[in-house]
């Protein structure tokens, strides 16, 4: 009878576990497009985000508020969710992931016809938005980036003076130099690693690729380079230069317990010196000075230490995309939403990043860089996805923290092994991936 | 034979095999016995009914999800693509031709060694607690409300304890021992330290499981141990030692898993960095970073089976013999 039982059961489970594999209806490839007159757009749509922070203090409220009033039909509703990565990419196995949602990074990009309605031909859209070549299958485009950030060093303008520093380093090892000058004449902390929290290691270095040799097809090289991290290249002049600021002792003493939230304060109270951050920090820190009571023109912003022609460059790479469920019933409502977001919304500006639209104008985070004639590069991401497959593949995770911990575990001597070797291997694995993968 | 033919007057009563008894109404069409509930056919369906719910619980949400994973283990699914391809034993070859993917399991000695620890200072406790002393109760409650607290809120409540100038320094500044050592900055002290705090965490539970057992001892066993002036050690050695060998097996197998299987600590606190991470860290990055849902499902697959392994071995070398103590 026991044995019986079992048997039953595990039919049972076989049975439902494919039954459980089926699912997925067809779905129409329609564009998604806004309605012409305003009144006509209806419905409740949904819109994941990963902001819980503006869903939970009401800004996200007003966006829709103000959405209202020329859409007065369409009641928006917000999903904040803080795991946004790993949620999102399990709900898309369903068909009830919002009606618009930011694109997650782990859907390839060639499944983006099957899970969001198309926007538009990307000959048209390309002209009005920026960064839209990374959402970009088979000519037409899925997603419209919410806002583009440059990345840079956030650094406290008021160390750096007492440290006896007045001009950006033009070279990495003039900024160590400049470190140790910080360190040595200062109480503060050179440069903050935020090891612990990761993310401050994986996008603002990775999005750093092309600011190093003012190629903004740099990103899409990697797809064909057999030694990503050779002499000379953008990966491995800025993950030396990591290398060699926690070498030099230039961060943080314990890097295994820092944390990202009061890392702001100790570079708004000049306790650290610099971190390398994305544009849209820049409003933050300031916010923390302004709280602690420090002066928020204290926080400056430098681009990546390197120039090209007497000039200093910094990519233009894109936030999250929006996009719509292809699944959606109300897609010229999320469609009407997505324009409105991007267009009117002021989102862009209010967060310090680069709007999508080529003719809004640059946020003031950046005006140090336009102040003084820093080249802002839009990246292309025309090979993205075959970069994410090899990635994906070689296990390295370029837009993932662990290897940059890992290089820091070897710079500070808590794990064995040189800067040369670490290099070679992440060359082999890359190598060996592009074999096999994003061909 | 004889129960051919009873099963016969089962089917067929009041015809022409009746028994003797049922002759007495010969006319008319059988009169079936009157049902009464035992031997009615609801009746066995009633545990089954009873069980419906759990079962269904169980099934849902273990046995589907388990024989999901062995399918997913067979594919090169990516986590989220609607297509996932058929790719046989692949996985597992790749995962066996990887010999770094095992090395991770190094980091499980440190937890195996801690889970030593801990069943010795869970064992010592009960003892002692189990005799009549002042605030037992209170001093119970403290040992066993770490094992009450969620996992990641520990992994935080600690990640403040081994700051740079954290309660760990500033304690012990208190003694003048020097500080400024950072406890998770090298693999061997961040494993150690995170291993302390599952001994902190698990001393409860391996705590109350022995209490349980050795408070289930019959009290004259000790009256009579003393009268044979049996001392402190005697009675533990002879009374509690072989009446909670059960229990003490059982421990053993669950700190063997256990430490093959740790996950929230070192995931909270250091996020397998600086050589914590452990087998299930790293099948949660293979699934859920570089979206190898296939072969992670694999590993998991793997994971169950060296589990499996480990604890029949441990059957095999300590039987469960039954305990008599009388």
């Amino acid at each position: 009878m026991g044995r019986k039982t079992l048997a039953s059961a595990l039919l049972t489970a076989a049975m439902l576990t494919v039954a459980g594999c089926g699912g997925g209806g067809a779905a129409t490839g329609e564009t998604a497009a806004a309605p012409a007159d305003p009144g006509d757009a209806s419905g409740e749509i949904t819109v994941l985000t990963h902001r819980t922070d503006l869903v939970q203090n009401g800004t996200m409220k007003r966006y829709a508020a103000e959405f209202n009033k020329t859409y007065p039909k369409v009641k928006v509703k917000f999903e904040g969710i803080t795991d946004y990565e790993g949620e999102v990419k399990i709900r898309m196995n369903t068909e009830n992931y919002g009606d618009v949602l930011m694109i997650p990074a782990a859907i390839a990009k060639n499944n983006y016809p099957k899970f969001f309605a198309p926007l538009g031909d990307s000959a048209e859209l390309s002209k009005k938005y920026r960064f839209s070549d990374k959402t970009e299958v088979g000519g037409k485009v899925y997603g419209i980036a919410s806002f583009g950030t440059a990345n840079g060093f956030l650094y406290n303008k008021a160390v750096w003076k007492k440290a006896g520093i007045t001009d950006w380093p033009t070279t990495p090892e003039q900024f160590l130099k400049d470190l140790q000058a910080v360190k040595s004449r200062t109480d503060a902390i050179p440069y903050y690693t935020n090891f612990k929290d990761g993310w401050p290691l994986s996008s603002p270095w990775t999005n750093s690729i092309g600011s190093v040799t003012c190629d903004a097809k740099a990103g899409d090289k990697l797809a064909t380079s057999a030694a990503p991290w050779a002499k000379g290249s953008d990966l491995n002049t800025i993950d030396t230069l990591l290398y060699d600021i926690v070498h030099r002792k230039l961060s943080e003493q314990d890097p295994t317990t820092t944390n990202w939230e009061s890392s702001k304060n100790l570079l708004a109270k000049g306790e650290v010196s610099s971190m390398l951050l994305g544009s849209w920090a820049v409003a933050q820190v300031q916010d923390a000075a302004k709280k602690a009571g420090a002066d928020p023109d204290d926080i400056g912003f430098m681009p990546f230490p390197a120039q090209r022609d007497g000039r200093f460059c910094a990519t233009l790479a894109s936030d999250y995309q929006q996009a719509v469920n292809i699944h959606s019933e109300h897609k010229p409502a999320a469609r009407a939403w997505i324009d409105w977001f991007t267009e009117k919304s002021g989102y862009a500006q209010q967060e310090g990043g680069v709007s999508a639209l080529r003719t809004a104008a640059l946020p003031k985070s950046l005006k140090p860089y336009t102040d003084n004639d820093v080249r802002l590069i839009e990246r292309s991401e025309v090979k993205t996805a075959q970069v994410n497959a090899i990635d994906d593949a070689a296990e390295i995770g370029l837009a993932k923290h662990d290897y940059r911990q890992k290089l820091i575990d070897t710079a500070r001597g808590a794990q064995q092994g040189s800067l040369d070797d670490f290099f070679a291997d992440l060359d082999k694995r890359w190598n060996e991936a592009a074999k096999t993968a994003g061909s | 034979m004889t129960k051919t033919t009873n099963r016969a007057t089962a089917h067929s009563a009041g015809t022409a095999v009746s028994p003797p008894g049922r002759t007495a109404i010969p006319s008319g069409p059988p009169a079936s016995p009157p049902r009464s509930w035992r031997s009615h056919p609801l009746r066995r369906a009633t545990p089954w009914l009873f069980l419906v719910v759990p079962l269904a619980l169980l099934i849902t949400f273990t046995y589907v999800p388990v024989g999901n994973m062995l399918y997913y283990s067979f594919t090169d699914w990516d986590g989220v693509s609607p297509t996932r391809n058929f790719t046989g034993v692949d996985n597992y070859k790749q995962l066996f031709t990887r010999p770094e993917l095992f090395r991770v399991f190094f980091v499980s000695f440190y937890y195996l060694a801690a889970s030593v620890v801990q069943i010795a200072i869970a064992l010592y406790f009960a003892t002692v607690l189990s005799f009549d002393l002042r605030f037992r109760n209170f001093f119970k409650g403290i040992l066993f409300f770490p094992y009450l607290i969620n996992g990641v809120a520990i992994g935080f409540v600690f990640l403040y304890f081994f700051q740079d100038g954290g309660t760990l320094d500033s304690v012990l500044s208190w003694f003048g021992a020097d500080t400024g050592h950072a406890w998770l900055g090298d693999p061997e002290s961040a494993n150690t330290s995170l291993a302390g705090v599952s001994v902190w965490r698990f001393t409860g539970l391996n705590f109350v499981l022995f209490l349980g057992a050795i408070q289930s001892i019959p009290g004259e066993l000790y009256e009579a141990a003393q009268l044979d002036g049996a001392s402190r050690w005697q009675q533990f050695r002879h009374i509690i030692a072989p009446s909670i060998k059960p229990v003490l097996s059982l421990s053993v197998i669950l700190a063997v898993s256990g430490s093959l299987a740790v996950f929230e600590i070192p995931y909270i606190m250091t996020g397998g960095a600086t050589g914590t991470s452990t087998f299930v860290i790293q099948t949660v990055k293979l699934a859920f970073q570089f979206n190898k849902t296939g072969l992670a499902s694999a590993a998991a697959v793997v994971l169950l089976l060296i589990i499996l392994l480990i604890t029949w071995i441990q059957r095999r070398l300590v039987p469960d013999e039954r305990v008599d103590l009388v």
